[in-house]
């Protein structure tokens, strides 16, 4: 079986969680011989291709006086390259925005139908331009390549897999890794949700990375529940030898917030619950580490509260030094309003430490030793995190049994599931 | 003769409120009255109002031939007297038909058993006296929290006199043999067991609704088709179920009263068994072997283990944390203490924090209000860090036993000789051994646990010759402890008595003992 998959980002060149979930499918569909072109807006040449044949979008080129693929532009053309929107940009992208500025005018003679197109391959001004342009390498490689079923992650690939889908009436399955109600809250851009909506509609099935996020397949997409299915996202094995060991110069325990500072991510709840354990337990500091568009508020807000000197901000971490936090750390809170899946309080288990976790939160449906609250409920979110302080065996026992659990969270089980979705997609247009 | 045994266990615990950390300190309500009251009514309404009036009406059918056997908790029994009086009245009415048997059990449905034989002890005599007062029948079997049995436990049910005492028949502990006999404890001859049949009591208890189940629907007919399948030499069955089986776990549109209510007629009318209860049973039937049981049994789950309480550090640490406070607790006079204490105790807390429902089957999380085992430890360690708190401020400085079932009557309560059963034909066959019965006898060392004030005004009543009696021949800690508290004079009179008296009998010796503790009792 062979799968055109389109994504927007490979490892090592990730921003978010995108980019690994797609990585480690892979791997694992690898294992059961399914043998996977993965195209990708922009290859950089040292992305690990064991698992997959990369195929970089930039490097097509396109005839754009053929006929067909006029024919095919109209059909692409809906989305109209007008917008200046920057969605998926992470705060903390903001300060790489002004060299990506300077690139952009280079770009700008680029037209999107010229023959060679040169992609940034990151979420940037002319997003939704390089969206439109990678649909147009959709089609051109569905004429030019054999393949059984088409995979597209995310809506800034599903104008390509609809378009390959056109081209070479095979089945097409979109993952839905994020909605942009997770992303985006009450401020949904329409444009990012017709592109889904149309993703889903036009897809034989719908993969959705957890039961939460197809809960909203289904009522904010009106999208069919039978063609929607659950996989769970899965996790790699952590390297053990690389596990950094920090020495720790402070008798406090230490409990850490790894996100970006947004709505969704719930900072305000852990800086709420901070108060009330500082209250009671004053023998720990409470770390946020990342940036966001709330940051400044948080700050005040701690401020206000009066606990500065045992809540500290970190900024955006890089690589090793969420390691790092991680290692000191006794208790990692996730109080996500809205989250499709969540690696990283898996991460963090793999590392040791005790997760508690929103029930609003794709990655709670698969953990069993994480303890669960509703995110708005800030005395049980700080009974939580007082008890896996307070209690000794309670942080003893969901840090091993939830090592055990994470370490059985495989790729391998996931991409089995995945398999079956394409048989399914493919006996099902094949008896049509 | 052949026997079946129907027993029924009826226990609520006090369930806890969502208790915050917060909380700790500051606000020492531990339950959740609202989620008490709401299930309490609800199941005496669906099970033990109907099924209570169901078997008035089977013993008025059958008279003298169909009897059943009890044992509640003293949390349920609080229970009902707060929030469903007539469910204490209906089992008083049961109570009143001199055929049913009350057992006893620790008052907190508790893992006392485990953990500390003084309170185990203290909690079945509270339980006894508690039934006898409800229903005026002086419980003389035992049955242990949700089956948990060993030798240990089933000596220490010996030594306080009981007949009986109810087991699960586990395969690992029967091996090749029938649970159908009458088996008797491996350390104490006298302490009969009888365990319980579970494949015939599961399939009412599990079984009973299951339309997947090959033998649905199950028929009175039926069952006792099974009875009669048994070798003939197969003399017990013991049926021992949650009387909630009745109404609650199987809703009554299952057929399950009609079930109940056709059983004493087709067992009576159609097999050669006939319905008697444990202390019965023990004076009926001659026992064939004794049973073996090193390590605790109960009728958990398909390890019939501790493990659904006692299987990870979360259970092991709260349930540790808690007897650690054994002795504290009985210094304090704060009756708010005793009582949380008891409730406190009851198994369910720690069956909450099981860990094992995560792979294995949904019996366990249909009865837990927890989301999961750490949400329920750490409610759990939030009410005992309050309940750490307030017993550390109550009992400093004190050393009595005051408003506490004291040791004397736990050895009071060794002499089961009240009157026997209405329905007991013949007087149990084992005479108890003297010598068991010496080492349960008062001993000096006994008295050093009571305050100077109480002990100086007990010797001050007491005959100087027992006091004497006990200075020849006790220990300096002891002899110290009672010279400390008499005048001069009077130790002078007392130590000069002691050495003309010399050595006396153990018995002797108790009996001085005893008399003091009379005093102190006064």
């Amino acid at each position: 079986m062979r799968v055109l998959m389109f994504g927007w980002e490979f490892p090592p060149h990730i921003t978010g969680g995108l980019g690994t979930a797609c990585y480690g499918l892979t791997k694992g569909l690898m294992k059961h011989g399914v043998e996977v072109i993965f195209v990708v807006p922009k290859a950089y040449g040292d992305e690990d291709q064991s698992a997959v044949r990369l195929v970089d979008a930039s490097d097509i080129v396109v005839d754009p006086n053929d006929s067909e693929f006029k024919g095919l532009w109209d059909r692409i053309k809906y989305m109209e390259i007008s917008s200046t929107i920057i969605p998926y940009v992470s705060p903390e992208k903001f300060e790489d925005m002004k060299i990506r500025e300077e690139l952009n005018k280079h770009r700008d003679e680029q037209h999107v139908l010229s023959r060679k197109y040169e992609f940034s391959g990151k979420y940037g001004p002319r997003l939704l331009e390089e969206v439109s342009r990678y649909a147009l390498i959709g089609s051109a490689l569905a004429a030019k390549e054999e393949f059984d079923v088409i995979h597209a992650h995310d809506w800034l690939t599903y104008p390509a897999g609809i378009a390959a889908k056109n081209v070479s009436k095979k089945p097409l399955i979109v993952h839905i890794h994020a909605t942009e109600f997770d992303r985006s809250g009450q401020n949904v851009n329409p444009e990012i949700y017709e592109i889904e909506k149309r993703g889903m509609e036009e897809a034989d099935f719908v993969i959705s990375v957890s039961n939460f996020t197809r809960n909203i397949c289904i009522e904010k997409y009106h999208i069919d529940p039978d063609k929607i299915i659950t996989v769970h996202n899965a996790v790699e094995p952590a390297d053990n030898m690389e596990s950094p060991t920090v020495e720790r110069n402070l008798d406090d325990k230490i409990v850490t917030f790894l996100g970006r500072i947004t709505f969704q991510k719930g900072p305000e709840y852990f800086v709420e619950a901070a108060r009330k354990v500082l209250d009671r337990y004053p023998n720990v500091r409470f770390v946020m580490a990342g940036t966001g568009d709330m940051q400044q508020k948080m700050i005040r807000r701690v401020a206000k509260l009066k606990m500065g000197t045992k809540f500290h901000f970190t900024g955006f971490l890089k690589g090793n030094e969420v390691n790092k936090l991680l290692a000191m750390t006794d208790v990692f809170v996730m109080p996500s309003v809205s989250e499709p899946f969540g690696i990283v309080p898996l991460e963090a288990m793999q590392s040791n430490v005790p997760v508690v976790i929103s029930k609003q939160s794709g990655v709670s449906e698969v953990l069993k030793h994480a303890i669960k609250v509703d995110f708005w409920d800030v005395n049980a979110l700080a009974d939580a995190i007082y008890g896996l302080l307070a209690y000794p065996k309670l942080p003893e026992m969901a840090t091993r049994e939830g090592k055990s659990e994470v370490d059985n969270l495989k790729w391998e089980n996931a991409a089995f599931l995945v398999k079956q979705v394409y048989e399914r997609a493919i006996r099902l247009s094949s008896s049509n | 003769m052949r026997s079946i045994c129907l027993y029924f266990q009826i226990h609520q615990p006090f369930r806890l409120r969502t208790y915050r950390f917060f909380d700790i300190g500051n606000d020492s309500n531990y339950y959740d009255e609202y989620q008490n009251r709401f299930i309490i009514r609800r199941v005496a309404e669906k099970c033990y109002l109907p099924a209570n009036k169901l078997l008035l009406t089977l013993i008025r059918r059958h008279g003298q031939a169909f009897r059943v056997c009890f044992s509640i908790s003293g949390t349920a029994i609080e229970q009902f007297e707060k929030y469903t009086p007539e469910v204490l009245d209906s089992f008083k009415q049961l109570a009143a038909t001199g055929q049913v048997e009350f057992l006893a059990e620790t008052y907190g449905h508790s893992l006392a058993g485990l953990k500390n034989k003084e309170e185990f002890k203290r909690q079945i005599l509270m339980h006894s006296q508690r039934v006898e007062e409800l229903f005026g029948i002086k419980p003389t079997s035992f049955r242990n929290t949700e089956l948990i049995y060993s030798d240990e436990i089933g000596a220490t049910i010996a030594e306080m006199g009981f007949y009986s005492i109810l087991a699960e028949g586990a395969k690992h502990i029967l091996g090749w043999r029938s649970p159908n006999y009458l088996y008797y404890n491996a350390l104490n001859p006298r302490l009969r067991v009888l365990l319980r049949n579970f494949r015939l009591s599961d399939d009412i208890g599990f079984r009973f609704s299951n339309k997947a189940w090959s033998e649905w629907p199950l028929t009175a007919e039926k069952y006792v088709s099974w009875l009669n399948a048994f070798d003939p030499n197969q003399e017990l069955v013991n049926i021992f179920l949650d009387y909630e089986t009745f109404g609650e776990h199987h809703w009554k549109e299952t057929g399950i009263f009609e079930f109940l209510e056709a059983l004493p007629k087709t067992i009576l009318t159609q097999s050669n068994f006939e319905f008697h209860t444990p202390t019965e049973i023990a004076s009926l039937h001659q026992p064939v072997a004794p049973i073996h049981v090193p390590h605790a049994t109960s009728w958990a789950d398909e390890e019939r283990d501790l493990t659904a309480w006692l299987g990870n550090e979360l259970q092991e640490e709260a349930v540790s944390n808690l007897y650690a406070l054994v002795s504290k607790v009985y210094a304090c006079d704060d009756p708010s203490i005793w009582k949380d204490w008891l409730y406190l105790q009851t198994s369910d807390h720690f069956y909450y924090m099981c860990t094992k429902w995560f792979s294995d089957g949904e019996v366990h999380k249909y009865f837990n209000p927890y989301p999961s085992p750490y949400e329920a430890y750490i409610n759990y360690m939030n009410v005992l860090s309050d309940f750490i708190i307030r017993v550390e401020k109550n009992s400093v400085g004190k050393l009595e036993y005051e408003g506490w079932p004291s040791l004397k009557s736990v050895y009071e309560f060794n002499n089961i000789s009240g009157p026997p059963l209405p329905f007991v034909t013949q007087a149990p066959h084992f005479v108890r051994s003297d010598k068991k019965s010496s080492k349960l006898m008062a001993q000096p060392s006994d008295l050093i646990h009571f305050s100077d004030r109480k002990l100086k005004s007990a010797l001050k009543n007491t005959d100087s010759e027992f006091i004497a009696k006990i200075i020849a021949n006790s220990a300096e800690e002891v002899t110290d402890k009672i010279l400390r508290n008499l005048t001069k004079q009077r130790g002078e009179e007392v130590k000069e008595l002691a050495h003309e008296i010399k050595k006396v009998s153990k018995k002797a010796l108790s009996e001085a003992v005893e008399e003091i503790l009379l005093h102190i009792q006064k």
